[in-house]
């Protein structure tokens, strides 16, 4: 069976390296183990060891998750040009940006996971056997799209590096149409995770049609950001080619989503400040803060400046052709983005909560500790998805070679 | 006595034995879950069906295990029960704020009768100070502390759960851990919910509360007279919220809090009966409800003399 020998020869292929591989891999197992430490000690003494409370009661865990599952939607989105405009080296990133995307949506259901009460209890979502009340809620759509979203990223890349392996082309009517699938999908994810904010009427400062639009937005920036420096980091450590077309592609999606995404920012000020409602008060909050409380006001801040500082790299050519001043942008972009998603977005929505009550929310040791942990593990598994499917593109890993090699062994 | 505490002892030494290890899937069973003494109990925690799907039988096994568990967590005989609600009622509340005075005796009375963790604070009811002259929440004062109130130039809204008839919690549970039942009441099974907390994301009042940490009541103060639905013991990492005293209104009593009121500031009833108090104040009084706006169709009317 052939496919047996995919599966054992891949995961050899995820453990065999250099010196820096295997220390890469050993910090990132020892960062998700540290950070495992401090989940035990949320499990043993509740959630009480984190930052939320009653008023806040959603805190790091979900601004997390609501980033993640932007990455994990802007990442498959890539695929887009590549098919539509027949860029044939964006495709050579597809099963690079499809591992990328099952990691971050691995990494957003974590984030779900160590949030919950009683994870013991997650079998109650189970259809049938639990009681998931599908259609109604959405947080109950949000995990079916999730879990969709998830298969068709570990089932398509799954197929086309089995078809290599084994030495043929992949049956593109096969396979093709799953892409497309996966395409409305991935849109379909974030716009859920979207609604799962903007449904509550209790919650002006999200109740706006315009969030799902921002967060697709704020999605095609952050998510091009990373594949931009991973595409990078692969092209020193490996021998695959990335050409620097995909780069420059890349880079030009992630200038016009940011110009986008920050336009939608500006809407959103506009209405909520020009005629001023008690609705605004959430936003007045996170921009300047409320009777002397202010939180907020650095992260958000931040996060403008350095979506700003991104901007400006992207729109001078020169500035965005040149690698040191796009991973800038990159980088800057990615933690603002990150900012504004998710401590910008999450935590501001509880604030006043609806009685009014002005109540602070800081994350705490424990609350950073998981969430490094879950980090480290997305890139621990997506290191090992890349490694393997990096060598099985490159001829390096393939079904021929490997049993001749076995019957050599066995003679 | 000194047995119980000796085997609270071992329990303890387990739970931590079991988290040194490390084994992530042990704690979450041994935490909170195995509260019980038996790995029996322990196995019908974990596997115990949805409220609403449980056979008479199965339930009466549940609320037998619920005694039990009360015993050896909080030392305290309780009788936890699981009256169904009664034809053709609906309940109804409906409070005169211009009889309120902001004494707070509700949210005392409220603690007492349901069984609310004295450490963790949680109270069903906000008793909020408003300055004269507005309705805007944001306004108000939460943690008012004076010698003496009424204060002058104040009024006081206290704010629990409206029972809506249209309840956004509801539709939030992604498990269906939350409902209401036929006679209005939303309720929570605490041994269904997740803890996701997203309910509380929807709730226009703020009127739900999750258990950050495990309650914990000295035994005397344990209130032995519970509901399946209501004031029993809630376990940690779980949602839980008004519930118009459920254990009381079934049998026809007052709701803990309209009893502890010194001004008669509180009145609920029965909203199908015609001849209710309450059905008469909605009937000749101005009337208003809180965040109306909303479209919830709260059960919960504020009005004046």
């Amino acid at each position: 069976m052939p496919i047996i020998y995919f599966v054992r020869d891949s995961i050899r292929e995820m453990f065999r390296g250099g010196m820096v591989y295997w220390l890469w891999l050993i910090s990132l197992v020892g960062i998700t183990a540290w950070g495992l430490g401090y989940y035990v000690e949320q499990l043993e003494n509740g959630l009480v060891v984190t930052g939320m409370s009653d008023q806040v009661s959603w805190g790091f865990y979900l601004a997390n998750f609501a980033f993640f599952v932007g990455v994990a939607a802007s990442s498959v989105l890539l695929i887009i040009p590549a098919y539509i405009f027949h860029r044939v080296e964006i495709k050579r990133v597809v099963l690079i940006a499809e591992g990328m995307a099952a990691a971050a949506v691995i990494v957003a259901m974590l984030f779900v996971v160590v949030d919950l009460g009683r994870p013991d209890r997650m079998w109650h979502a189970i259809p049938f056997i639990g009681r998931f009340n599908f259609p109604i809620s959405i947080l109950a759509w949000d995990m079916l799209v999730l879990g969709g979203y998830l298969f068709l990223n570990v089932a398509i890349p799954f197929y086309v590096h089995y078809c290599h392996y084994c030495n043929r082309e992949p049956v593109f009517n096969f396979y093709f149409p799953v892409v497309i699938i996966a395409i409305f999908w991935a849109i379909s994810i974030h716009t859920v995770t979207a609604f799962m904010f903007s449904a509550n009427s209790a919650r002006p400062f999200w109740h706006t049609a315009l969030l799902g639009p921002r967060f697709i937005a704020s999605a095609f920036v952050s998510g091009p950001a990373l594949i931009i420096l991973t595409m990078q980091f692969i092209r020193r450590f490996t021998d695959y080619p990335v050409s620097q077309e995909v780069i420059k592609t890349t880079a030009l999606i992630m200038t016009v989503a940011l110009q986008i995404s920050l336009f939608f920012v500006g809407v959103e000020l506009f209405t909520d400040f020009y005629n001023e409602s008690t609705h605004a008060a959430s936003i007045r909050y996170l921009f300047f803060g409320l009777e002397g409380l202010d939180s907020l006001r650095p992260w958000i801040w931040t996060a403008l400046i350095l979506n700003v500082v991104g901007l400006i790299i992207l729109m001078i050519h020169p500035l965005r052709e040149k690698m040191l001043t796009l991973n800038i942008a990159c980088i800057s972009t990615t933690i603002g983005i990150w900012i504004e998603k998710g401590m910008g977005l999450v935590v501001p929505g509880f604030i006043p909560t609806p009685l009014g009550e002005i109540h602070e929310y800081t994350p705490t040791i424990v609350e950073y500790g998981i969430s490094i942990g879950i980090f480290a593990l997305g890139i621990l598994l997506f290191t090992l998805m890349a490694k393997a499917s990096i060598a099985i593109e490159l001829g390096k890993v393939r079904y021929q070679r490997v049993r001749g090699a076995n019957e050599q062994h066995t003679d | 006595m000194n047995k119980e505490n000796n085997e609270e002892n071992l329990n303890l030494s387990r739970r931590k034995f079991i988290g040194g290890i490390g084994a992530t899937g042990a704690v979450a069973l041994s935490a909170g879950a195995w509260g019980g003494k038996t790995l029996q109990d322990a196995l019908g925690d974990l596997f115990q069906d949805h409220y609403q799907r449980m056979t008479p039988e199965e339930i009466k096994e549940v609320l037998a295990r619920i005694e039990r568990k009360a015993k050896s967590d909080y030392g305290a005989e309780i009788k936890c029960e699981n009256t169904p609600p009664r034809e053709k009622v609906l309940f109804g509340y409906a409070l005169n704020i211009a009889k309120c005075k902001g004494y707070r005796d509700c949210v005392h009375a409220c603690v007492k009768e349901n069984n609310h963790g004295r450490d963790s604070q949680t109270q069903y009811i906000r008793v909020l100070e408003m300055p004269n002259g507005t309705t805007d929440l944001e306004k108000s004062d939460h943690y008012y502390n004076h010698e003496q109130v009424p204060q002058d130039g104040k009024y006081y809204l206290p704010v629990q759960c409206m029972q809506c008839a249209d309840p956004p919690c509801v539709k939030a549970c992604p498990v269906s851990a939350t409902w209401a039942e036929p006679d209005g009441i939303v309720v929570v099974d605490y041994d269904w919910c997740i803890g996701c907390r997203y309910c509380m994301t929807a709730c226009p009042y703020w009127a739900r509360h999750f258990n950050w940490t495990t309650p914990r009541i000295p035994p005397e103060e344990v209130n032995p007279q519970t509901h399946y639905l209501g004031n029993r013991p809630r376990p940690r990492g779980v949602v839980e919220k008004c519930h118009f005293c459920i254990q009381r209104t079934r049998k026809g009593l007052q709701p803990a809090c309209m009893d502890a009121c010194p001004t008669g500031a509180r009145i609920f009833g029965n909203l199908l009966d015609p001849k209710s108090e309450i059905r008469y104040v909605l009937e000749n009084k101005t009337v208003f409800r809180l965040k109306e706006e909303l479209g919830t169709d709260p059960k919960f009317w504020y009005f004046t003399d």
